[in-house]
């Protein structure tokens, strides 16, 4: 049996300009190469790329002393934390609602999870015209006002992402073993004594991955934040630099190398990768956490 | 039993009860939808002013608005539906075939190349686009990449990790007899794959499908950066420079145009919504 095994083997190997060649190609151009080309100028001053010159780390001092950056890093952070909040909160009532056997409940779940499929774009531009319809009547903007900017983003973010983090709570709710809710009703165990002591402890996992989903969605948020509010209003510092006070950091990331003209895009680049190495330590993180769940499974 | 029937009632009332709540709830939720509906047929100065009311005698405006909108922001919409369109279409079976391809290959051979290949899409998966937008962009004009026909390569190169990442997930949960017993029977390795793998595959193949096309459809900044957007617009972008263009932006046509483009993602939802659930939800467990 294992002649056989490798035999096929080898038969395969001899195609695997076929089966990898396009992928590996493909990847080579859209991923592997720009990645590294990315570090590499991270640390150069350049206008195009050929004329790259290395200066160390200049790029990461400036990026990390950019007020801007700054302000969007924490401005990111609170968006990304108070979504996840509201968030999983929200779709993890609707779910355990949901999974009660409740007359239309396919119907309910169709509906919120229909926002999921609009893109960033679109749902800023729906949104934005609402916030506008409602703030008229005030003699405002969302584009006007930082507060009204936070909010009209988080309300978007909720009814973007609720039906989506639903699906995955159902899951995990309808994956609850009978019999131990059964055993806690005959305990004589109350309705809120159940659900905090047998049914959230058993979707803990999917608690878990919806928590670092909506962390990174929230992190990684541009679309939306760009057709939204794009960023304004702006407050210009003491030094002259503006600061846009509702831009998040790839907002702010995209602004510094397609909008502050091409001096700084090695900073830009910096800024770049140190958004690569906080979102990439975000998602690490789940995959360690998922795969560990698998193992244990 | 007396005592049972009442909580059986009480139980049922609760539940109506929640049922009632839910369809407000449920209202309220498409009401962002329907403003676009009602807005669409309004007359520009209306959307602003009466946002949510429904259009009166003074107010509507007919199909004025689709009309307007079909070239408004001095590019035809028809030409950003059908860019959108082949790009979606291009990229999606672009991805599934190759990469079903090649997370065949890894699973099943698993050389020491493989396995790179394969930490590399993993890794590709955390990696934000704002990495390597500049570079991809670049690098994409100077390979000619920068048209709607050429730009699904782009697309395969940058979702190669997570469809790789799916495909070898499920590979590898499929029994090795049964392709040995095709190679028994004489089937090459390229027969195998197609005649017996890939059929094998469809669950995945649709998960897969469907995470791809409301990716690359949805996607904003990829093709703003690597097309040419003076000759190539596709409807994220189209609706983003109707705002970016002008001062004053025409709200009712922007509207408009935004009907238009959310009634074939809504049609597509509601046509293939068990498959689409399914996809993300698998999507989002793995990745």
């Amino acid at each position: 049996m294992a002649s056989t095994k490798n035999s096929i083997r080898s038969a395969t190997r001899r195609w695997s300009w076929l089966f990898l060649g396009p992928v590996v190609a493909a990847f080579i151009i859209g991923f592997v190469w720009p990645f590294f080309q990315g570090i590499y100028l991270s640390f150069c001053r350049f206008k195009l790329i050929s004329d790259a010159q290395l200066t160390g780390l200049d790029n990461y001092g400036q990026a990390l002393a950019d007020i801007s950056f700054q302000h969007s890093f924490w401005y990111t952070a609170l968006t990304a934390v108070v979504s996840l909040v509201l968030i999983n909160v929200l779709a993890f009532m609707v779910a355990y609602v949901l999974t009660q056997n409740i007359k239309g409940s396919n119907l309910f779940r169709t509906v919120f999870f229909m926002p999921n499929l609009i893109g960033g774009i679109v749902l800023g531009y729906i949104w934005s015209m609402i916030f506008d319809g409602i703030l008229a009547a005030y003699n405002t903007s969302i584009l006007l006002n930082t507060t009204y900017g936070f909010w009209g983003l988080i309300i978007l973010m909720c009814w973007q992402q609720v039906g989506y983090m639903m699906i995955i709570y159902i899951a995990g709710l309808q994956a609850v073993p009978e019999d131990m809710l059964e055993a806690a009703k005959i305990d004589g165990a109350t309705k809120w004594q159940t659900l905090f002591k047998v049914t959230i402890p058993n979707v803990m996992p999917s608690i878990t991955i919806c928590m670092f989903l909506s962390l990174t969605n929230g992190f990684k948020l541009f679309d939306q934040n760009l057709a939204l509010t794009g960023g304004l209003p702006y407050i210009i510092q003491p030094d002259g630099s503006t600061v846009n006070t509702t831009e998040m950091l790839a907002l702010n990331i995209y602004n510094t190398f397609y909008t502050a003209g091409a001096g700084v895009r090695g900073v830009a680049q910096a800024k770049a990768v140190i958004f690569f190495i906080l979102v990439a330590g975000l998602g690490l993180a789940q995959l360690a956490y998922t795969r560990r769940r698998e193992v244990q499974q | 039993m007396m005592n049972k029937e009442q909580t059986l009632a009480a139980e049922q009332r609760r539940k109506t009860i929640l049922s009632a709540v839910l369809a407000v709830i449920c209202v309220i939720y498409v009401l962002p939808v329907v403003a676009v509906v009602i807005n669409s047929f309004k007359q520009n100065t209306f959307v602003k002013t009466e946002t949510f009311a429904l259009p009166t005698e003074q107010s509507y405006a007919g199909f004025d608005n689709f009309i307007t909108g079909m070239t408004f922001g001095n590019y035809p919409f028809a030409s950003s539906v059908l860019y959108s369109t082949v790009i979606t279409i291009l990229s999606t079976a672009l991805i599934l075939i190759f990469c079903s391809m090649a997370a065949w290959y890894i699973a099943r051979v698993s050389s020491k190349f493989c396995k790179i290949i394969y930490y590399l899409c993993v890794f590709s998966m955390v990696v934000p686009f704002q990495m390597v937008m500049f570079t991809l962009s670049k690098t994409a004009d100077a390979l000619k990449l920068n048209t709607p026909w050429t730009i699904p390569i782009v697309y395969l190169g940058f979702g190669a990790g997570l469809a790789i990442f799916m495909f070898v997930g499920f590979v590898k949960s499929i029994p090795l007899e049964i392709e040995e017993a095709a190679a028994i029977d004489g089937c090459g390795p390229v027969r195998t794959f197609f005649s017996v793998v890939l059929p094998m595959l469809k669950p995945t193949l649709i998960s897969v499908g469907i995470l791809e096309i409301m990716w690359v459809w949805n996607d904003y900044l990829l093709p703003v950066l690597v097309l040419d957007i003076n000759q190539y617009r596709t409807i994220p972008i189209h609706i983003q420079y109707l705002k970016g263009s002008y001062g004053t932006v025409d709200l009712g046509a922007t509207m408009a145009l935004i009907l238009l483009s959310i009634i074939p993602v809504i049609a597509f939802y509601l046509a293939a919504q068990k498959h689409i659930i399914k996809g993300v939800a698998a999507g989002a467990v793995k990745g």
